[in-house]
């Protein structure tokens, strides 16, 4: 281990919405973890359980009705807890931490052509970079990123297939060599086989040493597996299961993640006919304070008292899990 | 031997003309039986959301005979008779309900394609019934509008409208990829139970072998317009003899085989 600050530090971050009648909505509730240079970061969980709002305020992006509640993240050793939002813009965003948004294939604006995408990306940080070297820099990127640099550069996103939009994509949003990617669902509107191309260039760019570390958001818990070093299972804003990713996979301690590996399919020929289970039921109403375990009511093995205790993250053989039975 | 639902004889769906001409469907054959489960498998563009629209009647092949229940479908003339019998369930299930009006008055619709149309007591009463099919408590929807129901729920609706018309074939066209996977295996046993208490064809058209594998009783594996492979599952999954079924079965990312190594070099 350097002795380097890790790239990225949450502590203890909890992040809500108001909602127009003044209504409370604890959206992510007391996140710890921290990413060093080299890693990846698998966080899985539901629809809905906060995943995508955890990263905003991983990115300090607080933009009404998202609120900061209390916590700190500190990127490269730095809080950006309290920066204003043009300083954010300015130093942090596509710097630091680039993101990866979820609707890839719908971010692109269908008026303007892939270049001029591309040079806002530069000349929104770097005002004096001249235009030959801009699109020089550009040419020689999307080359690299294995994508024919001159018919896409000129062609408007409608024209390209979907997994060359979400090459387009994450070719723009790592122009700058940023330390961190954020991949919100990148690959979950692909099919298989693009999926498993996109995948091999996110780790493309990190042999590289385009990129250096990366969260990977996903509601694919298997996928994982292949992607990231570590992964944190989230239900209701909470973490439930945070550890090494053999540990969360094959041996997963907390009800909520052997429930979520249980609802997948395999086509792997030992398991065929192994049928997948739905779990049943809703997460928790967030605008509620819940008191116990938040997966009490859907829990498969639920003892008389979960509901009544807070659950707390202890650390059961060797990972994290958040239930007082695992 | 079950009668035949779906018959299709050199099926071709050109869009364009002359050097700009694309084909979409390349003189694809097949026979879909009663009750039987049919997957169309292949990566996007390879035609199966094209072959499905053929089937349900929104569109016409260029060439080609396609027959349902023994008879031509271009003879149909009212389509209205034809969507009685076949019904689909899309991708998308925020874009397949009417924004402005409640889920349950467009639930209530769906009764506009009976004759004659049933009283009015008795069109709650079934949409009842169909929602309790699907796992959804009635009240819980009562003057709720689409926005306001998660992914997972909007695609229990449209399965619900499917158990209040009770067609004879059911088109899913991608209906799990876009919920997540906890509801993805609730929404296949409400297709097992579709098949199993209504006695209906589904036709599921996936990019997911797995998928396909696990509902299926027959698997046409599609790229570029024809049908390349076909059979049971265990057979295609097993011992696949095409090369773009084996490329698909080695895309899924399995977690007991390997799937990525690290360092493997992004190709274009």
């Amino acid at each position: 281990m350097s002795m380097s600050a890790p790239v990225l530090e949450v502590e203890r971050l909890r992040v809500h919405y108001l909602t127009r009648f003044g209504t409370r909505v604890q959206a992510v509730d007391d996140v710890s973890f921290q990413l060093n240079k080299g890693e990846i970061l698998g966080i899985a969980g539901e629809s809905g359980c906060g995943k995508t709002t955890l990263v905003s305020g991983c990115m300090g992006l607080f933009i009404p009705p998202l609120y900061h509640s209390s916590g700190d993240v500190r990127i490269g050793g730095q809080s950006i807890i309290g920066m204003d939002r043009e300083q954010i813009r300015r130093d942090v965003l596509g710097r630091k931490i680039a993101m990866i948004p979820q609707g890839a294939l719908n971010s692109l604006n269908p008026t303007r052509r892939v270049k001029d995408l591309a040079t806002d990306m530069i000349v929104s940080h770097d005002d004096r970079a001249g235009k030959r070297e801009i699109s020089e820099r550009l040419r020689e990127r999307f080359e690299r990123i294995g994508l024919d640099a001159k018919r896409v550069l000129d062609a408007f996103p409608v024209e390209l297939p979907a997994g060359t939009k979400q090459r387009v994509v994450i070719g723009i949003s790592t122009l700058l060599n940023p330390e961190l990617v954020i991949a919100d669902e990148p690959t979950s509107a692909l099919d298989v086989s693009t999926q498993k191309s996109v995948i091999r260039l996110l780790f493309d760019l990190m042999d590289r040493g385009i990129i250096s570390s990366m969260i990977f958001i996903t509601h694919e818990l298997p996928l994982l597996r292949h992607v990231s070093s570590s992964i944190a299972v989230m239900y209701a804003g909470e973490f439930v299961e945070y550890g090494s990713t053999e540990q969360v996979i094959f041996d997963a301690q907390q009800p909520y993640t052997r429930a979520l590996m249980g609802s997948m399919l395999s086509a792997d020929a030992g398991q065929r006919g192994k049928k997948p289970v739905a779990i049943e039921g809703a997460p928790p109403d967030l605008k509620n304070v819940i008191v116990g375990c938040r997966f009490a009511e859907r829990c498969p093995s639920v003892r008389s008292d979960c509901a009544q205790h807070k659950q707390e993250l202890r650390v059961v053989q060797l990972r994290k899990v958040r239930c007082q039975y695992a | 031997m079950p009668e035949l639902k779906f018959q299709a004889r050199d099926v071709s769906r050109v869009f364009g003309h002359g050097k700009r001409a694309k084909v979409a469907v390349d003189r694809v054959s097949f026979e879909i039986r009663d009750r039987e489960i049919v997957s169309l498998v292949g990566q996007s563009g390879c035609g199966k959301t094209v072959l499905s629209k053929l089937l349900l009647r929104i569109d016409a092949p260029t060439s080609g005979e396609l027959s349902f229940n023994g008879q031509p479908l271009a003879k149909v003339s009212d389509p209205r008779q034809h969507f009685r019998k076949v019904q689909a369930v899309f991708q998308d299930p925020f874009s397949a309900f009417n924004q402005f009006f409640t889920i349950r008055s467009q639930l209530e619709s769906c009764f506009h394609l009976f004759e004659p149309k049933p009283s009015k007591s008795e069109i709650a009463e079934r949409v009842d019934a169909a929602l309790l099919a699907v796992n959804i408590k009635p009240r819980e929807i009562d003057g709720k509008y689409a926005f306001e129901l998660s992914g997972g729920q909007m695609q229990r609706m449209l399965l619900a409208r499917i158990f209040i018309i009770r067609p004879e074939v059911l088109i899913a066209d991608e209906p799990t990829s876009m919920v997540d996977a906890c509801s993805r295996a609730s929404i296949l046993d409400y297709l097992m139970k579709l098949k199993q208490e209504l006695a209906m064809t589904i036709v599921f058209v996936t990019h997911d072998v797995g998928l396909a594998c696990y509902v299926s009783d027959t698997i046409f594996i599609m790229h570029q317009g024809q049908i390349v492979e076909r059979g049971a599952p265990e057979r295609v999954t097993g011992a696949p003899e095409s090369p773009v079924t084996r490329q698909l079965l080695d895309d899924i990312p399995d977690v007991h085989r390997n799937w990525l190594e690290r360092g493997e070099r992004a190709s274009g």
